[in-house]
């Protein structure tokens, strides 16, 4: 039963970490479904929200702000710095990419991601700044079937909330409104798309301010959770292998891809990484997504693509 | 047309001219839902140009693709110099001498005219890592041979004077040119060639067809044609299939096929 | 001396297939060679020679070797830091003997210890066959999905190299300390010796990516890169052609990290072949030129001498930059650089050399 109880305790651990990971994923998938570009700075995105929340914040509760007017200002200012680079970066670095492959606007998102991350570091600087907007503490569950309970992390519930929440209302966008439409078609054909007269750089512009708004909600719970600073940015890189497994155009996969690679991981680690020196959280998410790609390239919810010459 | 098949030609090897070199086999092919192919039959005889002709998406790429092993069909079988096959790579229907040019240009974009049609020379070129590592002896010598012989064809397809440009940059009747030496520099037995005159003007066209006419001549090349310009089509082949919707609606010589009733009312659309 | 190609005229395709088929670029060539062999060791500083020169010629090196994974084969890579490693800890290994017990099989694997310049190749080898091994999901996957096995490798052997203690032979910091360089009873140890070591390694080196390029393997990778399926259907087979790739690249990756570890460094761990170092790389690649060679040394100048410009030169005029400063400027240089480059030239400062040259061909004349 102890060890029935440690299994549960370290598979929902792992779960609801995943689902922090699926936040940080959503903002690659539509990116990547409505313009076709792989964004490797999302993660830079979330230091950079991140950082234009917490540092406003703090100012203002120094100067007597009440907390709440703080936290609302401080969360306005973010989003309003997100839609500025948002603009930035398609006016000077996609906008002029628009036809090109898909390869050259990875690696100019690579390029995005150090300007971002230089930029965001030194207007507000490169310390942690611990965030508190949501409670830390844990629950401890079922204490009288197992001994000390299923610790569960309240952060973590927060954030497997505001994860389902915003894949809600991010389906809504996507299947209702006729910019949602006009996303998808963009991703399908640039050329085409502005053949029939969508504005393709409005269209960008929104793409990747709904993708810095997303950044922004998994700011303020990786933020909470590590404090902002700079390692957050690697967070990208833990997204990778979620959108591999999840396949790198769904909305579903990429919560699906979060929770498989969060309990996987948790597991692995706990179970296996005894046997084989531990540590082995920092690749295993990696080498199960290079299982999975090579058993269905196109991830478990992937759209499977035709090739033709 | 099936009780013509020789004999020998089930056989592994050389096939004689006039006899069938290649026969499609009830062959069809879908992706997902969609019906690209269907049930499609019929053979290409040694020395022979060969149009595929039909309403754009009758599935004729479809066929071509088919052919050279890069799509897999799901049901039919290929007989190619008596080697029957379903599916396989495509770099394996190159080394027994199926060559291919394309509907959109494929080019490789970054290299030279003379690199892309040195690149035909692949399957010809034995030496290895190491001792092109060092460019050396055999591997130069190599290099030369196979430089003097793609020589030959940029003369003969009057290129010479955009041997070392990138083709990136080239006019696309030049593009399609080099293309067509690309394949040449494979010396295939059969050539397939996809719309190779789509976009050009008269005179481009004129050029091309006696560069075809002179490679079936001199070489001894069988030809397959894709061409959707008629006059070209009956200038040209020898015998002609129809496609429509997939499927094969006539098959004859150019005259045969103009009056054949099917093929007026694909063309000219009427309803199914 | 002009730079003009009129009155050299080929008589045979031996000449025009030449390495550098213009008399003048043949004459630039040997006089830089000249320059770097025998006057820069008695001219440059120590500093210049330890601090800038072996770096930037190491790192040329991994520089050419991703190149002809990612500029000339079209496969990118985000893993060059683990071949690195690979070939660092490889050598490491090589040179202080190797005792692998293999309980289940009931025998081990012993060699003892080897010289340096042999284990520095089988470090290069060591790294290659890891190479061909990640390169194999390039037979099933594409683009981006393929940069995701590459920084797998980078993360399973960061990890490796810090857990696995058998590779740093157990020492209790895990920092790993290179033994003498001794190369047939010479022994490299002052900078200019150095410094002529890694100049030897990396015009060996860059003749042979050269020479790789320029033949019908490197005409296959790039048929490979810019269009596969065609490519394929040319008779070029996937399989050949992207493992060789990796084969190759990985290769000179795993001899630049060896040269790295045991040359600049001299003591190292695991941490200096982390993802910054592959990304280091991959900058320096784009930068200085996707698919040329001449380019992988511009982008390895630059992205090495940056950040001494920026250190030395605002400080020299008397504005006082903070460190930090220092270091989000460089990113931001570079990541703006990037950007720049991909937009406006993907070839990156090669093709403006190019450029350049075709000017100077032509010149009085604007064409």
């Amino acid at each position: 039963m102890v060890a029935f109880g440690q299994f549960a305790e370290v598979l929902i651990g792992g779960l609801l970490a995943g689902v922090l990971y699926s936040l940080v994923a959503l903002g690659f998938v539509l990116i990547f479904k409505a313009s076709g570009v792989f964004n490797f700075a999302q993660g830079a995105m979330v230091l950079l929200a991140g950082l234009a929340l917490v540092r406003p914040l703090d100012y203002m509760v120094a100067q007597g702000f009440p907390v709440w007017a703080a936290i609302v200002l401080g969360l306005a200012f973010a989003a309003v710095v997100m839609a500025a680079s948002a603009w930035l970066i398609e006016r000077f670095v996609l906008g002029p990419l628009v036809n090109q492959d898909g390869l050259t606007l990875f690696m100019s998102t690579i390029g995005a991601t150090f300007i971002i991350e230089g930029g965001a570091q030194m207007i507000f600087g490169s310390d942690v700044y611990p965030l508190r907007l949501f409670p830390t503490d844990a629950w401890f569950l079922f204490e009288n079937q197992f001994p000390g309970g299923i610790l569960v992390n309240k952060l973590d519930v927060w954030g497997g909330l505001i994860a389902g929440i915003l894949v809600a209302g991010l389906a809504v966008f996507f299947q209702k409104t006729k910019t949602g439409r006009a996303l998808r078609a963009v991703a399908d054909d640039h050329a085409a798309a502005q053949s029939v007269g969508i504005p393709i750089s409005w269209i960008w512009f929104v793409v990747w301010l709904v993708a810095g708004l997303v950044a922004l909600v998994a700011a303020t719970v990786w933020g909470t959770k590590l404090g902002v600073q700079f390692s957050i940015t690697f967070l990208a890189l833990k997204a990778l292998p979620v959108l591999i497994i999840g396949g790198f155009t769904s909305v579903p996969g990429a919560i699906v891809g979060g929770l498989i690679v969060g309990a996987g991981e948790k597991v692995a680690e706990v179970y296996l990484g005894p046997l084989i020196g531990g540590g082995i959280e920092y690749w295993f998410a990696y080498v199960l997504a290079l299982i999975v790609l090579l058993g269905r390239p196109q991830g478990l919810f992937g759209e499977r693509i035709i090739e033709r010459i | 047309m099936k009780a013509d098949v020789d004999p020998k030609a089930t056989m592994t090897g050389d096939v004689e001219p006039g006899q069938v070199m290649l026969s499609v086999e009830n062959v069809s092919l879908s992706f997902g839902g969609v019906k690209a192919i269907r049930g499609v039959s019929f053979d290409i005889r040694k020395g022979e140009i060969r149009a595929i002709i039909g309403p754009n998406g009758a599935g004729k790429t479809s066929m071509l693709n088919v052919i050279n092993g890069f799509y897999h069909p799901q049901e039919g079988v290929i007989t190619f110099k008596g080697r029957r096959r379903s599916a396989m790579r495509p770099y394996i229907a190159a080394s027994q001498g199926i060559a291919r040019t394309f509907q959109n240009v494929a080019l490789f974009k970054g290299m030279s005219t003379l690199d892309n049609i040195m690149t035909g020379r692949t399957l010809k070129m034995k030496r290895g890592l190491l001792s092109h590592a060092l460019h050396f002896g055999p591997a130069k010598s190599e290099e030369i041979r196979h430089r003097e012989a793609v020589e030959h064809i940029i003369d003969f397809l009057e290129i010479a004077h955009i041997r070392k440009a990138p083709v990136g940059k080239l006019p696309y009747g030049l593009q399609k040119r080099v293309e067509l030496g690309r394949a040449l520099a494979m010396e295939p037995e059969l050539l397939l060639l996809d719309e190779p005159m789509a976009g050009m003007n008269l005179e481009e066209k004129q050029d091309m067809s006696r560069f075809i006419l002179t490679v079936k001549d001199t070489f001894n090349t069988t030809i397959v044609i894709i061409e959707h310009d008629m006059g070209v089509v009956m200038d040209l082949s020898d015998r002609v299939v129809v496609l429509d919707y997939g499927q094969k609606i006539a098959d004859g010589t150019p005259a045969e096929v103009q009056s054949n009733q099917a093929v007026i009312d694909a063309y000219l659309g009427v309803a199914h | 001396m002009l730079y003009r190609e009129a009155g050299q005229f080929k008589s045979s395709y031996s000449a025009d297939m030449a390495m550098f088929p213009i008399r003048q670029d043949r004459i630039a060539l040997a006089l830089l060679l000249v320059v770097a062999f025998f006057i820069v060791p008695f001219v440059a500083s120590d500093y210049f020679l330890r601090a800038i020169l072996v770096p930037f010629l190491i790192l040329s090196l991994g520089a050419i070797g991703l190149n002809i994974l990612v500029g000339y084969c079209g496969q990118i890579s985000l893993g060059a830091g683990a071949f690195m490693a690979i070939g660092a800890y490889s050598t490491y290994k090589f040179t202080t003997g190797v005792h692998l017990p293999l309980d289940w099989f009931g025998t081990e694997i012993s060699i003892p210890p080897l010289a340096v310049l042999p284990s520095i190749l089988l470090g290069g080898f060591m790294a290659a066959i890891v190479g061909i091994l990640f390169g194999i999901p390039s037979l099933r996957i594409k683009g981006l999905y393929l940069a995701v096995a590459t920084l797998a490798a980078q993360f399973f052997f960061d990890w490796v190299f810090i857990r696995v203690k058998w590779f740093s032979n157990y020492t209790p910091s895990g920092s790993v300390a290179a033994p003498e360089l001794n190369f047939f009873g010479l022994v490299v140890h002052s900078s200019i010796e150095r410094y002529l070591l890694c100049l030897a390694f990396v015009t060996v080196f860059a003749f042979i990516a050269k020479n790789l390029v320029r033949g019908s393997l490197g005409r296959q990778w790039m048929a490979i890169r810019d269009m596969d399926i065609a490519a394929e259907l040319m008779g070029i087979r996937p399989f050949y052609a992207k493992l060789t790739a990796f084969a190759v690249s990985s290769f000179m990756i795993g001899i630049s990290g060896a040269l790295w570890a045991f040359v600049y460094l001299g003591a190292w761990e695991p941490l200096a072949f982390d993802i910054n170092r592959s990304f280091q790389l991959l900058f320096m690649v784009i930068i200085g030129g996707l698919g040329s060679i001449l380019g992988s040394f511009l982008g390895a100048a630059f992205i090495l001498i940056l950040p001494i410009f920026l250190d030395q030169v605002p400080h020299a005029l008397g504005i006082p930059i903070s460190v930090e400063t220092i270091s989000h400027l460089v990113f931001i240089i570079q990541g703006s650089l990037i950007c720049y480059l991909l937009i406006v030239e993907p070839h990156g400062f090669a093709r403006l050399w190019a450029i350049a040259k075709e000017k100077l061909r032509l010149w009085p004349y604007p064409y």
